[in-house]
């Protein structure tokens, strides 16, 4: 709605220059300035984005056609031979079952962080400290929260102590089985994104206008109907990124599990995977195309969905 | 629109073209020869090394100070890297890794003359020092180890005593027994895996060559198959599953802690663990800083005899290199061999040193007393042994596939140990096959 309200203003104040008589074209040296300027406010991002971002995807691509091991001086090309490997070791694909844990976190992850924003949107005692406390965990590192969840988890830890508070003995392994591990894991990283997440969605809930609620009210909608008929269609556009977000990290887990378990214990995810194939066994060639193939799944996936949920306007008023 | 997707290209391809010869152009081969004055020499060596914590306590600026009583004209720097191999694999990219390094495993052997200054033939350094064919390249050696380790199991005596056991168990079996009599008659932990520090387990692999005492086992790494019936990986394996089976381990191995295992093998609550020569001294400052009696602290060799008798491998620790494209060479290689020759370093580690005359060190009395057999494992094959591990993605010098035979033996896993070893050698004689050479 902000949007179109932008637009219009957009539209009348080119329809006031339009009629207003122009002015004399400038000379050729400030026109010529006019043209460079934008670039040159570019320059530095532009600098950043392709050294950092779009060369070494380039040399990844490249490293995807040879056999270097990573250190040696002499790299041999061999076409689409790593390709070819990876589309036929049906070992290499086995990992992104694991996947699947993470993939049912994120959806468990949406709802309480949709939960909480809507709640925390209302006028709710404390709302800003609870706020705080959803959000902290993303600031904190990644190997940090590895680390701390090692203790957590530990045979005596913090999770035993707690459940010892409620009377609750147990000697469960907690990543001593492949399922209970990877629910472990997965449970961390929803405790970790869920800020994120529910941080999207409060901004979105707040641009929702204030007199949208009231009129509501005026006409008995109590707060399910507000949620389903304001908040829900209000946010769609975050939710369909949330979820896309969502599939694309549930693919592509790393730190956790690889601070935490190393892989072991059935933890092992496509990017571990990677980065084993690459630094343990010396075949970069290899990695680079598997890290290609990764990110054309991640692609594909994307395309897909958004075929499936088009990402139409929203218009609440 | 098109002329964007035109500069896009243009970017793509000129980015690519470098990425392809980014590795490329590198000199071959160098020597650095041992200088004769040492009053000549001079010049500031960057020296890389994983000793994080001797750079902090002052220890390594100490080494370089008695250096410099030799060697004045020399400046001695040091650069720690926590992630050593990480680090420097990629440094290794460019010319500028130091000028004395410790070689990593990543780099090929045959590589080494691209990377390293030769420090003079096998033939004249095999006669003084010890672990020279690791580092051999057609007859030049490159790199030298300052100390030398042998592994074996870290135990507390005090706790072996109370369960009953005075003498080393002779086999896998008997040493078994006396994990079971441990957990039986005392309250520590008999065997503690360090499953989630990984590398604890990947250290299994050097039981190869203790236990049929034989110089020729890496050879039999490269040529047959490790995981036959009898052959070293397989007992050793065979035993670090049984003693899961048996539940002689920690109770969660998935959360084991490293750092709190070495007070707590000290006080008694952790009886063996199979590390190497060069725990002992950490050991012992944990037994110090926890207030029990450092002599607790014992060592043995793994359970295995060849005619009556143990057998220790001695191996090199890291070896240190110089760097050929080095600008001081003289005096990095003054360095090495002050260091390896010289230095305090390897008593102070209660190491083993890597010269052949010196004596062994204290800590390895009883293995005297108990007239253990020392060997070294002749390396001639290590570069094809790293090759096929490579190619079979089994990685024996990795901690997952003993996570996974852990797992296995803990029910974690499905399969049966048979069909696991069936698998890792195939694994290893189909890449046998394809990494020959």
């Amino acid at each position: 709605m902000t949007d179109t309200t932008e637009k219009a203003a957009v539209k009348t104040a080119a329809g006031a220059a339009s009629t207003a008589p122009s002015p004399a074209p400038a000379p050729r040296g400030t026109r010529v300035w006019r043209g460079v300027t934008p670039w040159l406010f570019l320059i530095a991002p532009l600098a950043l984005l392709i050294t950092f971002t779009y060369a070494p995807v380039a040399n990844m691509l490249a490293y995807s056609l040879t056999d270097w091991d990573g250190v040696s001086p002499e790299l041999r090309y061999i076409g689409a031979e790593n390709y070819a490997e990876i589309f036929t070791r049906e070992d290499l694909f086995r990992v992104f079952f694991v996947s699947g844990y993470y993939l049912a976190a994120s959806a468990v992850q949406i709802v309480a962080a949709l939960y909480f924003a809507t709640i925390l949107s209302f006028n709710v005692r404390f709302r800003n400290f609870f706020k705080g406390v959803l959000f902290f965990p993303y600031l904190i590192n990644g190997v940090a929260i590895g680390f701390v969840f090692l203790y957590f988890f530990q045979d005596g830890g913090t999770l035993d102590s707690v459940l010892n508070l409620f009377g609750v003995e147990t000697e469960h392994a907690w990543l001593g089985t492949p399922v209970s591990a990877n629910t472990s894991l997965a449970g961390v990283s929803v405790w970790r994104y869920l800020g994120l997440n529910f941080v999207l969605f409060l901004g979105a809930i707040q641009s929702i206008p204030g007199e949208l609620y009231e009129a509501a009210e005026l006409d008995g909608a109590n707060r399910w109907h507000q949620f389903r008929y304001i908040i829900a269609p209000g946010i769609k556009p975050v939710l369909t990124l949330t979820v896309i977000l969502s599939i694309s990290g549930s693919l592509s887990v790393f730190e956790v599990p690889y601070i935490m378990t190393g892989g072991a214990t059935g933890t092992e995810t496509f990017v571990i995977q990677t980065v084993n194939l690459a630094f343990r066994f010396g075949k970069t060639g290899l990695a680079s195309a598997a890290a290609v193939v990764l990110l054309l799944i991640i692609l594909l996936v994307t395309w897909i969905q958004r075929r499936l949920v088009p990402d139409d306007k929203v218009d609440l008023v | 629109m098109n002329r964007r997707h035109i500069l896009a290209m243009v970017v793509g391809t000129a980015l690519l073209v470098p990425a392809c010869t980014g590795t490329g152009g590198s000199s071959k081969g160098a020597d650095a020869e041992a200088p004769t004055d040492p009053s000549k020499v001079s010049g500031t060596i960057k020296v890389l090394t994983v000793r994080t914590d001797l750079i902090q306590d002052g220890t390594l600026k100490r080494y370089a100070a008695e250096f410099g009583k030799t060697y004045p004209k020399v400046k001695v720097e040091f650069e720690g890297l926590t992630d050593y191999e990480a680090e420097v694999k990629i440094r290794m990219n460019t010319k500028n890794y130091g000028d004395v390094l410790l070689i990593p495993a990543v780099i090929k052997k045959a590589d080494y003359p691209r990377f390293f200054a030769s420090l003079g033939t096998q033939e004249e350094r095999g006669e003084k020092y010890r672990f020279t064919d690791y580092t051999t390249v057609d007859g030049k050696v490159y790199g030298q180890s300052p100390n030398g380790v042998s592994p074996g199991f870290i135990y507390n005596k005090r706790i072996w005593k109370e369960a009953g056991i005075t003498e080393w168990p002779t086999t896998p079996a008997e040493f078994l027994a006396g994990l079971k009599a441990i957990k039986a008659r005392t309250d520590a932990i008999p065997y503690y895996t360090n499953f989630a520090a990984g590398w604890t387990l990947s250290g299994w692999t050097s039981v190869n060559g203790s236990v049929h005492c034989d110089p020729k086992a890496t050879d039999k790494l490269a040529e047959g198959d490790p995981w036959a019936k009898g052959a070293d990986l397989r007992v050793g394996d065979t035993l670090l599953h049984d003693m899961v089976k048996a539940d002689l381990i920690e109770k969660d191995p998935t959360t084991s802690n490293w750092e709190e295992s070495k007070p707590r093998t000290a006080k008694g609550e952790i009886a063996t663990q199979w590390l190497g020569t060069w725990a002992i001294v950490q050991f012992r400052d944990a037994a110090k800083k926890a207030g029990v009696n450092p002599d607790d602290i014992g060592f043995m060799p793994f359970p295995a005899q060849a005619d009556g008798r143990f057998c220790s491998v001695i191996g090199p620790d890291y070896n240190q290199g110089i760097n050929v494209h080095s600008p001081h060479k003289a005096a990095a290689r003054a360095w090495i061999d002050w260091f390896t020759d010289k230095s305090t370093y390897a008593q102070d580690n209660l190491a083993i040193s890597p010269l052949k005359s010196a004596p062994l060190p204290e800590v390895m009395k009883p293995y005297e007393e108990a007239g253990v057999k020392f060997i070294e494992v002749d390396d001639a094959k290590g570069a094809q042994v790293k090759n096929i591990d490579n190619q079979s993605e089994v990685g024996i010098y990795a901690p997952e596939y003993r996570q996974n035979l852990v797992d296995l033996a803990r029910g974690a896993r499905k399969g049966s140990l048979d069909s696991f070893f069936a698998d890792l050698s195939k694994r290893w004689t189909e890449a046998q096959r394809t990494a020959g050479s």
